[in-house]
């Protein structure tokens, strides 16, 4: 486990400082996918490099599993209330393992050397450190590239060399920094399913760093959104898709989901998406207790109402189902109100978007209901 | 062969054995000097590198001394510092005359430029790489010879071939001062005596050994981008397993 408590990190610079990371509490189990989401300059590289002291906090705590408690006391670290020295920083870097997203591999050194560079030098003998090479190597299926140089490979080939690498000396906890972020679609799913299968096959529990909540959506299992240099948000992958709270994560979630165009249309005003007198312009979210039963059709035919899908989306997360889809809904007044209040209901959440009745050009701004 | 050199440089013939200690004692001057320099001014450079503000191991006051002190001389033209340097140089080796005492200057003339090329190169070493070596848990000495030395070869050798190259021509000024050498075979022997063929000779010598180390400094410094010097292999087939 990963104990973060009230972290603090700010920069100085010449006339101004950045907070990087304030009074950040995080807690990280054993063998998760541990998702951090954020826009650029969120503070995100800054938490984890905290994690493994390759930036030293200001002040807070951190508690890992197998390695201890560190304290920040006047911005120095303590570990298990002793002053920590550089060469303990440098035995606890070496359990934690990371990633980064330009790779960071020694263009001189082979794929062997690359990986072979935490072993040396820790008193493993040539035989040993060969087996455990060759072991990373058949695990991230690069057996045939041993005496390859960096230059020669592909980006998602140097990300698996970067990630044999880091698993080397066995750490449990991985970090990965936007590992996906300079590689291709094709790519970028290969690297996950392979950060998957580091995670379940050997346990290792990985802290995945992005600003894509594709990335979260494919394999995280808990996300925390940053802003600011804060969490603003956390908890299951399914409950920050289903029911995003803050507007940021609202957006994140947005961007992977079709009704993410929604925004875009309003915007342009699009003809698409004019009400009528009397129409309503809905967002309808269909979470893992209400997907599935009809519900939609039900309540249109129980209360009469009509339903021109403009966008809809829905798909599978973590085995739950989550729907959504925006609409203009026409039919009689009370009939569109009941219908939604039937909807709610059955766990429907249920947004007017334009409202007909009170705006009858349909230009008016967004009306939250719900 | 040696008709030839009778018929086309008869002046050079003439002094020929002269001719050849100069080639000698610029041998000399040139391995010594540079050896030492070349120690030194790594040693300087890694020191420039790893203490800067953003260094792997931030010493301001270790930063700025070195840098002062290198400036210093760096922006005194090499023949004032021969001067400058004979006290120094009498009471350190005894004479500030012949190979011996042209050695002190020489390597006071290259330190500073060579180490603050090889700090240009080993600055050249991507930052990713060397958090990625901090993240394995390297120590700065790990990081300086795993990674900063290991990572700049290329830019090392290119570095180090502009200063062997310059090196050269302080080895011919230190022949002004009575150091000997080709610098003052040239001078003496050709120049004063109206030697033009002796003259026209060194320069070509000179120019050979420039071209000839240039060449030598590409084809390395291509030789060792992206990739070791020597190739070592490993078989990846012979136990797999699980891991
Ligand atoms: N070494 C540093 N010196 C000064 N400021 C820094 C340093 N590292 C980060 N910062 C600042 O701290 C803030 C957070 O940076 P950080 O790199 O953690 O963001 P991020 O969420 O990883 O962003 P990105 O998605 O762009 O990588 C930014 O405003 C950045 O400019
Ligand atoms: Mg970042």
């Amino acid at each position: 486990m990963i104990e973060i408590r009230e972290l603090n990190k700010t920069f100085h610079l010449e006339n101004s400082d950045v907070e990087a990371v304030r009074d950040l509490s995080l807690t990280i189990d054993d063998g998760v996918i541990y998702g951090v989401i954020g826009s650029s300059g969120a503070g995100k590289s800054t938490l984890v490099r905290c994690l493994n002291l390759l930036e030293i906090p200001d002040s807070g705590t951190i508690r890992i599993d197998g390695v201890g408690e560190i304290e920040l006391r006047n911005g120095k670290p303590w570990l298990n209330g002793k002053r920590m020295t550089a060469r303990e920083q440098n035995n606890m870097r070496r359990g934690i393992g990371m990633i980064f997203q330009h790779f960071n591999l020694l263009d001189r050194c082979t794929v062997f050397e690359n990986v072979a560079y935490p072993l040396q030098h820790t008193g493993r003998s040539r035989k040993q450190i060969e087996k455990r090479v060759c072991e990373l190597l058949t695990l991230v299926g690069l057996e045939d590239k041993t005496n390859v140089y960096p230059s020669q490979l592909s980006g998602g080939q140097k990300q698996r060399v970067a990630i044999a690498r880091a698993l080397a000396a066995e750490p449990r906890i991985l970090l990965s920094d936007e590992a996906t972020s300079a590689l291709d679609p094709e790519a970028t799913e290969a690297i996950l399913s392979l950060l998957q299968a580091v995670n379940r096959q050997l346990g290792v529990t990985i802290v995945l760093i992005t600003h894509e909540m594709a990335v979260i959506k494919s394999i995280a299992d808990r996300v925390a959104v940053m802003e600011n240099g804060r969490v603003v948000e956390e908890g299951t992958v399914y409950d920050i898709f289903a029911d995003p709270q803050k507007e940021i994560t609202r957006k994140f979630v947005s961007t992977s989901s079709l009704l993410g165009k929604l925004d875009k249309l309003l915007e342009e005003n699009a003809e698409l998406i004019r009400v009528k007198p009397g129409e309503m312009l809905v967002r309808l979210m269909f979470r893992k207790d209400c997907v599935g039963e009809h519900l939609l059709t039900t309540a249109a035919r129980k209360y009469g109402f009509d339903l021109n899908i403009i966008l809809a989306n829905s798909e599978y997360l973590h085995g739950s189902p989550i729907g959504g889809m925006v609409g203009i809904i026409s039919g009689e007044q009370d009939h569109i109100e009941e219908g939604l209040e039937f909807l709610r209901q059955n766990h429907v959440s249920a947004e007017v978007i334009r409202d007909g009745r009170t705006d009858a050009a349909g230009h008016a701004e967004s009306v939250p209901v719900s | 062969m040696e008709e030839l050199m009778q018929q086309v440089t008869p002046n050079l013939y003439l002094y020929r054995d002269k001719f050849y200690k100069s080639c000698l004692a610029t041998v000399e001057m040139f391995w010594k000097a540079g050896l030492i320099a070349g120690v030194i001014g790594l040693m300087l450079g890694i020191l420039l590198v790893i203490t800067k503000k953003d260094g792997i191991a931030p010493k301001p006051a270790v930063y700025q001394t070195t840098n002062l002190i290198i400036n210093v001389f760096r922006s005194v033209p090499f023949i004032i510092l021969l001067i400058f340097l004979i006290p120094l140089t009498r009471a350190v080796v005894g004479t500030a005359i012949n190979v011996k005492g042209a050695i002190l200057p020489l390597v006071f003339g290259t330190v500073p430029f060579y180490s603050r090329q090889v700090e240009v190169a080993l600055s050249g070493v991507d930052p990713g790489k060397v958090e990625a070596a901090r993240s394995m848990g390297s120590g700065t000495a790990g990081l300086i010879f795993r990674v900063y030395l290991r990572e700049a070869v290329p830019d090392l050798i290119r570095v180090t071939t502009v200063t062997a190259i310059s090196l050269i021509g302080l080895t011919t000024m230190a022949g002004a001062v009575g150091a000997g050498g080709i610098g003052s075979f040239a001078i003496n022997y050709g120049q004063n005596q109206n030697h033009p063929d002796i003259v026209n000779v060194c320069v070509i010598v000179l120019l050979i050994v420039t071209f000839v180390l240039q060449s030598l400094g590409n084809g390395l410094s291509r030789r060792t981008t992206n990739r070791g010097l020597l190739p070592r292999r490993h078989s990846a087939k012979e136990k797999g397993g699980q891991v």
